[in-house]
This record gives structure tokens, C-alpha cells and sequence, in this order.
């Protein structure tokens, strides 16, 4: 009953708490994957645990509403791949630096214009959480309530995510002079200041992954892990 | 040399122009200064010289302009940062957004352009040296100071070795140290024969290092000659420019009563 919560869990310690552990980032990598997977995985819970259509097995009732077994076991494999995505990306994120993403793409044969577009959008978050700090401190400033009540809160939410988006999409025209003073739009090669470390442990983990991929479709196909 | 022969630019959507019939030369190891009010047509100056106005940004461009005796229109966009290099007033845009270091930001320009990876970080290596900024080579670029910024786009273009260099407003957030840098290197590249236009509202810097002013009003050039003589025009004024501390001192020797050439002595 519990194979669809296995096989990502496994996943999930195989392919990402293990490379955490190794590069010391578990504790912050659980922080992000509350943060990203807890609220969806709440309505996801309570949602299927109470309103499953196929549900039989009753767990308990509130008023008109019934929890049962299989609206449960079916959120928890929701929740236990949302933890797989969420977990993934997290890994990522921390361990890998902007310029390491680039650098890296490049050397294996991607355009540089692809590689910054991966590349920014690494480093636009952290940008846009500054900027998002600054508009906050002035909009408070001017008066605006950000620590009230929840209405309060809410009504406050645009005159600081209106600035920051316009402001964003002023700075693109800069931006992209900047870049195109810097010769960006060149064709060709640029030159790699200097190549990440790629050690034998580290292809070999990556070719494992690979290769776990179309094992696990294949177990999924047999049925060991329905 | 940068050649401008009848050159008027028209932002898209404009109904006048931001540049009207302007005629300049600028000379292989001249410094030229811009000053002008605000809307004076010296931030676009700036970016039809660099070649982004109008490749980037639209606009009609009209008269002549030639880099080097080659038509500018002519020119592909990535043929130009090894040509003119620009730097703006606002340095945390010119940031490419993808270096994790300052030496990868200041290299970035240079990487992009294919030098050989040795010349590339004694290229980089020289820029960061020259604005005494060696220290900040593994700092986040994204977390320096304004100032510390603006060193670094400044050293960006340097990085990049142009032949002609245009810069609006370099030191506009720079403390005096950081100014007397920016003038320390620019003094050093104009003598290596690099030309450069200046777009400054600190005169003091452009008395120090230009060697010719030119002052813009409503898109027209107003005043142009020595920089000796347009810094110390009394009409500089009106233009809404702040004259130098030099020029300001003189006149108020002369307004007290007292003989400007004791100020020339007492520097002595």
C-alpha cells in the first residue's frame, strides 16, 4: 500500500540527503524543503485525507466530512514527491554557485547566452529578495502597515511587489547595454577563467543517477515499486 | 579618434531631438569633459558614442560618425567594446549578474571577447591593480558598496583595453579617494593614448584631467574649448554647473576686493 511513498523517499535519501551530508548543507536543505513543500503538502493532505472519492476504509468523521485510509496514503505519496522535487532543487541551489553553472555549461558545449540565462536566473533571486527588502523599508517609511493584522498584510502586498517587478523590468534595458558593452553578444568561444573541479567520484555518482533513471521506470513498469 | 560631423539623435517616441548638430573630434590621448544640466543630451551622448544608441535602445541617428575612419553605423555590436569601452552612472546595473567574484566580473568583458586565458587574468589582474581594488578580488561583487561598485565597472572597461573610453558620470558614487583614483587612471590610460569623454558634474576632476570641455544645453553644444577656459566661463553657471573650487575661490578673491594672483602665489 505504501510502494508510491518508497520509491521517492529512497530517492530522496539516495540522490539527495547523501550528497547533502557530503557537502554539509543538510540542515539548511531540510529548512528550504519545509518552506517549499509544507504549504502545498498541507492542502494536499488535508484535501485527499478528507475529500478522496475512492476513499473506503474510514479513519474518522467530522460532521458530514470522512477521512479514510486510502485519501491518506494517496497525499502521502503526493507529499513524498513534492519532498523528491523540492529536495532536488534545494540540493542544487546550495551547492552550486552561479559562475560553477555557467562555467560549467559552457565547457560542455552549450551557447554562453544559454548558459547565462541559467546562470541569472541563479543569482535574480537573491537580487530580487534585496530589492524586495529595500521597497519594504521605504513603503514602511511612508507609512505602510506590514506587521498588523492579516487584511493589513494582504493591502500591503502591491505596493511592494508593484515596485519590485516594474523595477526588475526598468533595469532590463541597462542591463542588456551593460552586457552588450562587455562584447556578450559576440559569437564564438569566450575564454573560461577556469574550469570546476570534477572529480571521478563525482562522474561516477552522476552516471549512477543517470542510469537509476530508466531502472526505476523499468521496476515501475514490472511492478515492484507500484 | 571619434569623429562627429552634423549629428543630431532622436530617442524613439520623442518629439525633439536629445542631440542636435553636433561637431567634435576626439583626439587618441584627449580627455574630454561633458557637463550640463540635467536632460542636457549628455547620458545620450554617451550612448550613441558607445554605439548602443540607437542598436539598443532605438532612436534616429543622423550626420556622421566614424571610429577610427570607420563608419560607427557600420560596425557590428560586438565588433565595439574593444573600440569604445562605456561606463554608467549607476554601476549595480553594469554588473553582469553571473560572477560570483569581482575578478570574474572584471574579467567577464575581457572572456567574452576571446583573449587567451593568460592575458586574461593579467588583464584583469592590471585593472583591479590600477584602482587599488586588489583586495576586493574574491568579494561578491553584488555585496560592495556603491562605490566599491563603481570602481569595478570602471575597471571592467579598463579590463577591456578600448581604444576610446566614454564614461557617464565615474565618480557619481565615489568619496574623494575614490575620485582622485578614477582621475589617477584616467590620467595613466589618456597617456597610453586612450581618448576619453567624460561626462562629469565634478569639475574639479575635469580640471584636473581634461583637456578640453564641451557643455551641452537642450542637446546643443553651448560651450566648447580649453578646459581652462570653459571650467572658468562665467556663463557655466546658468547651464546650471557647478564651477571648480579653484574657479569659485578666484572669484571670491575678487569679489572681496582682493588680487586674484595671491592665490597663485600662495600655491606656489
Amino acid at each position: 500500500m505504501l510502494g508510491g511513498i518508497v520509491g521517492p523517499l529512497v530517492l530522496v535519501a539516495a540522490a539527495v540527503l547523501v550528497p547533502a551530508a557530503i557537502a554539509r548543507v543538510v540542515r539548511p536543505l531540510l529548512r528550504a524543503v519545509v518552506l517549499l513543500a509544507l504549504p502545498i503538502g498541507i492542502s494536499v493532505v488535508v484535501i485527499n485525507l478528507l475529500f478522496f472519492p475512492a476513499g473506503q476504509q474510514v479513519l474518522f468523521r467530522i460532521g458530514p466530512v470522512t477521512a479514510t485510509a486510502e485519501g491518506l496514503v494517496f497525499a502521502l505519496e503526493v507529499v513524498a514527491r513534492l519532498v523528491a522535487i523540492s529536495g532536488a532543487i534545494s540540493l542544487f541551489y546550495l551547492t552550486t554557485t552561479a559562475g560553477d553553472l555557467t562555467i560549467d555549461l559552457e565547457r560542455r558545449g552549450v551557447a554562453p547566452r544559454l548558459a547565462f540565462v541559467a546562470s541569472a536566473s541563479v543569482q535574480t533571486v537573491p537580487a530580487m529578495v534585496d530589492r524586495a527588502a529595500a521597497i519594504t523599508a521605504a513603503q514602511r517609511a511612508r507609512g505602510l502597515d506590514t506587521e498588523g493584522g492579516i487584511g493589513a498584510r494582504l493591502r500591503g502586498i502591491v505596493p511592494i511587489v508593484g515596485p519590485v517587478i516594474l523595477g526588475a523590468l526598468g533595469e532590463v534595458e541597462k542591463r542588456t547595454m551593460a552586457l552588450e558593452a562587455r562584447g556578450f553578444s559576440r559569437p564564438g568561444r569566450r575564454t573560461l577563467l577556469w574550469h570546476p573541479a570534477d572529480s571521478s567520484a563525482q562522474r561516477v555518482a552522476r552516471w549512477l543517477m543517470v542510469l537509476a533513471i530508466p531502472a526505476f521506470i523499468a521496476a515501475r513498469a514490472a511492478g515492484w515499486l507500484a | 579618434m571619434l569623429t562627429v560631423q552634423g549629428f543630431s539623435y532622436r530617442h524613439a517616441g520623442a518629439t525633439r531631438p536629445s542631440l542636435m548638430d553636433l561637431d567634435f573630434v576626439l583626439g587618441d590621448g584627449e580627455v574630454v569633459g561633458v557637463v550640463g544640466a540635467n536632460d542636457s543630451g549628455k547620458t545620450t551622448l554617451c550612448l550613441v558614442l558607445a554605439g548602443l544608441a540607437p542598436r539598443i535602445v532605438g532612436g534616429t541617428l543622423t550626420g556622421r560618425f566614424s571610429i577610427d575612419g570607420a563608419d560607427a553605423q557600420a560596425l557590428r555590436m560586438h565588433e565595439l567594446p574593444a573600440l569604445v569601452g562605456i561606463g554608467f552612472d549607476d554601476p549595480a546595473t553594469q554588473l553582469s549578474g553571473v560572477a560570483a567574484t569581482v575578478f570574474e566580473e572584471v574579467a567577464f568583458g575581457p572572456a567574452n571577447m576571446g583573449v587567451p586565458r593568460d592575458e586574461l587574468i593579467a588583464r584583469t589582474a592590471g585593472a583591479l591593480e590600477s584602482l587599488a581594488i586588489s583586495h576586493l578580488a574574491e568579494r561578491d561583487p553584488a555585496r560592495l558598496s556603491g562605490g566599491q561598485q563603481q570602481l569595478v565597472a570602471i575597471a571592467s572597461i579598463l579590463a577591456l583595453r578600448p581604444r576610446h573610453v566614454v564614461l557617464d558620470e565615474p565618480t557619481a558614487q565615489l568619496d574623494p579617494s575614490g575620485t582622485a583614483l578614477v582621475g589617477d587612471a584616467l590620467e595613466r590610460l589618456a597617456g597610453q593614448g586612450v581618448s576619453i569623454l567624460v561626462v562629469e558634474h565634478k569639475t574639479d576632476l575635469l580640471a584636473r584631467v581634461a583637456n578640453r570641455v564641451v557643455a551641452l544645453d537642450g542637446g546643443r553644444v553651448v560651450l566648447e574649448g580649453p578646459a581652462r577656459d570653459v571650467l572658468g566661463d562665467a556663463a557655466l553657471v546658468d547651464l546650471g554647473v557647478a564651477p571648480p573650487s579653484e574657479v569659485r575661490l578666484r572669484r571670491a578673491f575678487v569679489a572681496a576686493g582682493l588680487d586674484p594672483a595671491r592665490l597663485e602665489a600662495a600655491r606656489a
